[in-house]
């Protein structure tokens, strides 16, 4: 996807792969105590399409998306992230490929307390040394509903209001893909409904790529695509899920008992 | 709650390393003082009371004068002294000054080391108190024996010819044996020359007498008893003391001597230990907000806010405790390492074995101890005022920012006050405002560091600016960091600035005295050689003659010193030529003119002495001299002060009767009209290449007098260095809670894109500005108080002004940065190596 392509268009035709993993192990450990984390996974995620990766703890779908990131080494396999394979770049290549083709939003603490709303949103570019689309970057807080919130701090604005920014950030330097983390994990359901919508709102109207790690059904419905981890293997996808469809789906796990929404943001705070 | 603070310890080692660090320092800092100070005392007690162990009693001359010797030894006295009962043995010596020329010509041993004594060979022919090492003693007119270094220095063999100088013109005397000797003076960088009693005699001026007659008593002989009988045969005037007053006196002294030294590096102790607590205070107020959550656990299961301040205390105890332990024990190895040292700088400490005395230990730990749990105290009460509710709250939020009003209203009166006593202080012209003086900078170094967090901010905006023009969003990041928590910053700067600005205003304080120093002697000295002897007996009015007649030399002017008393107060006279000051001295006249000054009749007066004894032209001035005499001439003439010149000048026909032996201090030289060049060599090729002549341009006095100030300064340096290192550790400490503090932020960092040396650069850029900005606070403060206490001097020291060395001061400024990257190395790595995914998921 070239950075320069005016925003308005479809950057790449949906269908084209933005990242893709082929046989990807990731082990820890070694003898008695090897874990497989990951067991030969093989996935693809199409360009301007939300997917969301569920699975019960353990079922190694933040390690997926980590090491589909960058942010950690993989055992076996491969990973590409568009036409680069990451087990080929060393440590100063992957900071820069993330920070100028991926975007990051975690479950929490994703801004810098000392900066504004907007300087953390083009904190990205700022590292990269580029300057912001201020057409994109307007278009971005626009849909985001971050107008006018600009220059507040984060520990002015609402949990909410704080995802909605890491969304932006990482959404302004125009990425390949967008990770996330829990996104929802901290927020009550109104706000976290509110970020959903916004994130598939990105991929609609803006034809970004996001995907999204869960384990709640009802977040995992607001994706075009869900894709099922179970024991560090794909198990299932789904097209176009419902929240019950994926609660069924879920339900049929061994021990799988996914958490309602409100019971994630009790127990998943840091 | 001891329970607590002790898992609390462990649990938090290595985030309490570079405090425990700075405590250990500092108690290391007061325990090797202690100890050094006790051992060198008690080495030199032992040494001294076994050089006294065969003293039974040891008698003195009394005073000499001109009427001749009251109290003089001599052979009779030796003898009749031996006939006492209960004498063993009596050692009579002549001791005094001998210059011996090395291989240059130069004198040998130290100006001030250069000793002469009789060889007194016992009944085995040897002398027990100078063991020979090769050769014999001295036991004829011709013959010198040397101690084993000095032979060195001078190249010469047993058998070959020594150039020596007592007062007159050189000598040549054959050197016919080495000896090892004990004396101090020697050990101290002197040398030691031996001849036989005649000759010593002889070379000493002292006919037929002994200096001093050392009595060894035969066993069980009361001392008392014994230094009465030799009382009672003693000429009025000489003195006996036993061995055991004369141990006592010598201990006394050495206690004195070693409690100065003691008190002067405990001061610098306590300086770092000051600095030591920015840095526990620091520590222990993150650890409290890092533990908010756990603290209102414990309250809201019960605990009072009582016991969290006792929690919080002890912790800090026991960390003192641990630390100040360590500490004592490199004081240990301070004490042990520091004498050897000093002695491979030229110092002669005795040998001797570590004294540690039960109050050294106690009072070590006790000081770490009060120290930490001092410096915990505020930290300690902002613990308990953390609300139970706070354990219930969902996010982590950084505690709200305590508004800074009241201690920038404090800091802002503190400093006010400081800088009013300070330049009230400058109104001060003479060194009576001192007291005033230290409370003024006190109170101005203690208010700048309780305003230290209000001017942060504009600093690190400022050097902010200039870090994001040079580094980008590393800067911007670096200074947010810095502005975040101003008190942080502000303490560990500083802790930086207390060192600096003593620093500083020592620097310039000394600086500008060394300028004063080196314009008084350009404006009162106009010669351009002086001629002086490295010893104590002066030079004979010969070489002044000798001089003036040596091709080159425009005037020679010699200059000798007489005491005299006027109404019971001692003032001293100059004999010169009066006529011809005015051609070596920048003497200006304030009534009169010097060449009338002439024979016995008539002086001139120096005017703060002519105002001080009400005296003026015309009026006679009464002069008891110490040999009894009296006279009363005429003042004709008052000359302004001047340094070289004393209160009174004269001819020397009124002051030579008065001498006991006619000497020059020294002879002022000028060079006629391009003649200056190469004349020292000519001067002292005239003076037969006498070792015992010195022979001074203007450069090397003032040289010297430079010399001087700066070892002073440097030692101040080395001292104040500790405090300087203290607090950088203070900034590493400060650096590697705040990576700890951060390490989410810094995981987020670096997924979304900034590079491992992006992360580093952070880090070290917060660094330097905490340092600078430290710098540049006592670089400031340093100079203030170095500019409004130096007013004091004005009337003493009138050539005194402020000279700032902008060398210097930039020199210190520029350290800061290093430093701050220096400080920074370590939590920089730590910041850049975090593993990113446990630093995302991190508590």
């Amino acid at each position: 996807m070239s950075p320069t392509a005016p925003y308005a268009a479809p950057l790449a035709p949906v269908g084209a792969v933005a990242a893709r993993a082929t046989d990807l192990s990731k082990v820890y450990g070694r003898g008695e105590t090897r874990v497989a984390a990951l067991d030969s996974v093989s996935v693809e995620f199409r360009r301007a399409q939300f997917t969301a990766i569920m699975g019960p703890s353990g079922s190694g779908k933040s390690t997926l998306m980590h090491c589909m990131a960058g942010l950690d080494s993989i055992s076996s396999g491969s990973t590409r992230i568009g036409d680069v394979e990451l087990g080929s770049l060393g440590d100063r290549q992957l900071t820069k490929l993330r920070r100028d083709r991926i975007g990051f939003v975690f479950q929490a603490f994703n801004l810098l307390p000392t900066l504004s709303a907007l300087e953390n949103i083009t904190l990205p570019l700022d590292i990269a040394g580029r300057k912001p689309d201020p057409a994109w970057l307007q278009q971005i807080v626009a849909t985001l509903g971050l107008s006018g919130r600009l220059a507040h701090r984060p520990s002015q604005l609402s949990g909410g209001q704080q995802q909605r920014v890491a969304v932006a950030r990482a959404l302004t330097s125009r990425p390949e893909i967008v990770f996330a983390d829990e996104p929802t994990g901290n927020l009550d359901s109104r706000s976290g409904a509110e970020l959903l919508g916004f994130l598939h709102e990105s991929v609609r109207a803006l034809q970004q790529t996001i995907v999204m790690v869960t384990h709640d059904p009802v977040a995992a419905s607001y994706a075009d695509r869900v894709v099922f981890l179970a024991d560090g293997r794909i198990v299932d996808e789904m097209y176009e899920p419902t929240a019950d469809a994926v609660l069924d789906r879920m339900r049929r796990f061994p021990g799988g008992n996914p958490r309602t929404p409100a019971s994630d943001t009790q127990g998943r705070t840091s | 709650m001891l329970r607590t603070a002790l898992r609390n310890l462990l649990a938090h080692k290595t985030r309490l390393l570079m405090t425990a660090l700075a405590v250990l320092l500092g108690t290391a800092f007061v325990s090797g003082t202690l100890v050094f100070s006790d051992s060198v005392g008690s080495a030199f007690r032992n040494k001294m009371a076994k050089s006294l162990d065969d003293v039974a009693v040891s008698v003195t001359p009394g005073p000499r004068s001109a009427k001749g010797h009251a109290g003089a030894l001599d052979d009779r006295l030796v003898e009749r002294i031996r006939a006492l009962p209960g004498v063993a043995s009596v050692r009579p010596s002549v001791d005094g000054t001998v210059t011996v020329a090395d291989r240059k010509g130069n004198p040998a041993g130290s100006e001030w080391g250069s000793a002469g004594a009789n060889y007194v060979p016992g009944k085995d022919g040897k002398d027990s108190r100078y063991p020979l090492v090769q050769g014999r003693g001295p036991a004829a007119d011709g013959e010198i024996a040397l101690d084993v270094r000095t032979a060195g220095k001078t190249g010469a063999k047993v058998g070959d010819t020594v150039r020596l100088a007592v007062d007159g013109p050189v000598m040549t005397k054959k050197l016919v044996g080495t000896v090892k000797t004990d004396d101090p003076r020697v050990g101290a960088g002197g040398s030691l020359a031996l001849f036989d009693t005649p000759t010593a005699r002889k070379l000493f001026g002292k006919p037929g007498e002994f200096t001093e007659l050392v009595i060894a008593a035969t066993p069980g002989t009361d001392q008392k008893a014994l230094t009465g009988a030799v009382r009672g045969i003693l000429p009025d005037g000489a003195e006996a003391q036993s061995g055991a007053d004369l141990a006592a006196a010598q201990s006394t002294m050495i206690d004195h001597q070693t409690k100065s030294i003691r008190t002067t590096f405990l001061v610098f102790a306590g300086i770092s230990l000051f600095v030591g607590v920015f840095i526990i205070a620091n520590t222990f107020t993150m650890l409290v907000s890092q533990r908010s959550r756990e603290i209102a656990l414990l309250r809201a299961v019960g605990a009072s806010r009582r016991q969290v301040v006792r929690s919080v205390l002890i912790e800090a105890g026991l960390l003192g405790l641990a630390a100040s332990a360590a500490g004592f024990v490199l004081g240990l190895g301070i004490a042990a390492g520091l004498r050897p040292a000093l002695n491979a700088t030229g110092a002669s400490l005795p040998d001797g074995p570590l004294v540690i005395a039960p109050t050294a230990v106690l009072s070590s730990l006790a000081v770490g101890v009060l120290v930490t749990a001092l410096a915990a105290w505020l930290p300690s009460r902002r613990a308990a005022r953390i609300a139970p509710v706070e354990a219930l709250a969902a996010v982590d939020q950084a505690p709200a920012a305590r508004g800074l009003v009241v201690r920038n209203t404090i800091g802002g009166v503190l400093t006010a006050l400081g800088v009013a006593v300070m330049l009230y202080v400058t109104g001060y012209r003479d060194t009576s405002g001192v007291g005033l003086a230290m409370t003024g900078s006190v109170l101005t170094l203690t208010g700048v560091i309780v305003l230290a967090p209000l001017l942060s901010r504009p600093f690190v905006l400022l050097a902010g600016k200039a870090g994001v023009r040079l580094f980008g969003v590393d800067g911007k990041l670096a200074r947010e960091n810095a502005l975040r928590n101003p008190r942080r910053t502000a303490a560990t700067a500083s802790a930086l600035m207390i060192g600096l600005t003593l620093i500083t205003g020592l620097t310039v304080g000394a600086v500008s005295a060394g300028h004063g120093m080196d314009k008084l002697g350009r404006q009162d000295l106009t010669a351009d050689y002086k001629v002086s002897s490295t010893g104590f007996h002066g030079l004979s009015p010969e070489v002044a003659k000798t001089l003036a007649a040596q091709p080159g030399v425009a005037a020679a002017v010699p200059l000798r010193t007489v005491g005299f008393e006027r109404d019971g107060a001692p003032a001293l006279a100059l004999g010169t030529r009066p006529g011809a000051v005015g051609e070596v001295t920048g003497v200006r006249m304030v009534s009169g003119s010097l060449s009338d000054v002439r024979g016995t009749g008539s002086v001139a007066v120096a005017e703060p002495y002519a105002k001080l004894k009400g005296i003026g032209p015309g009026d006679r001035l009464p002069m008891d001299f110490y040999d009894g005499k009296k006279a009363a001439p005429r003042v004709v003439a008052i000359y302004a002060d001047n340094d070289v010149l004393a209160d009174v000048l004269a001819d020397p026909a009124l002051l030579d009767p008065h001498m006991e032996k006619v000497a020059d201090d020294q002879v002022l030289v000028k060079a006629a009209p391009g003649q200056a060049a190469g004349l020292p060599e000519k001067i002292k090729e005239s003076l037969g290449r006498n070792p015992a002549v010195k022979v001074e341009s203007q450069e090397d006095m003032r040289r010297a007098a430079a010399g001087n100030i700066d070892s002073v300064l440097y030692l101040m340096y080395g001292l104040l260095g500790m405090a300087v290192v203290i607090a950088v550790i203070g900034v590493v400490n400060t650096l590697a809670m705040s990576v700890f503090e951060r390490t989410r932020e810094i995981g987020m960092l670096r997924a979304i894109g900034l590079a491992r040396t992006g992360v580093k650069r952070m880090v070290r850029l917060e660094s330097v500005m905490i340092a600078m900005f430290g710098a540049v606070l006592g670089v400031g403060v340093g100079i203030f108080l170095a500019w409004s206490a130096g007013h004091m001097l004005r009337s003493s020291f009138p050539q005194y002004e402020l000279v700032l060395p902008w060398g210097r001061l930039a020199l210190f400024l520029l350290i800061a940065p290093v430093v701050g990257v220096l400080a920074a190395l370590w939590p920089a790595r730590r910041a850049a190596r975090l593993n990113m995914l446990e630093a995302i998921g991190a508590q």
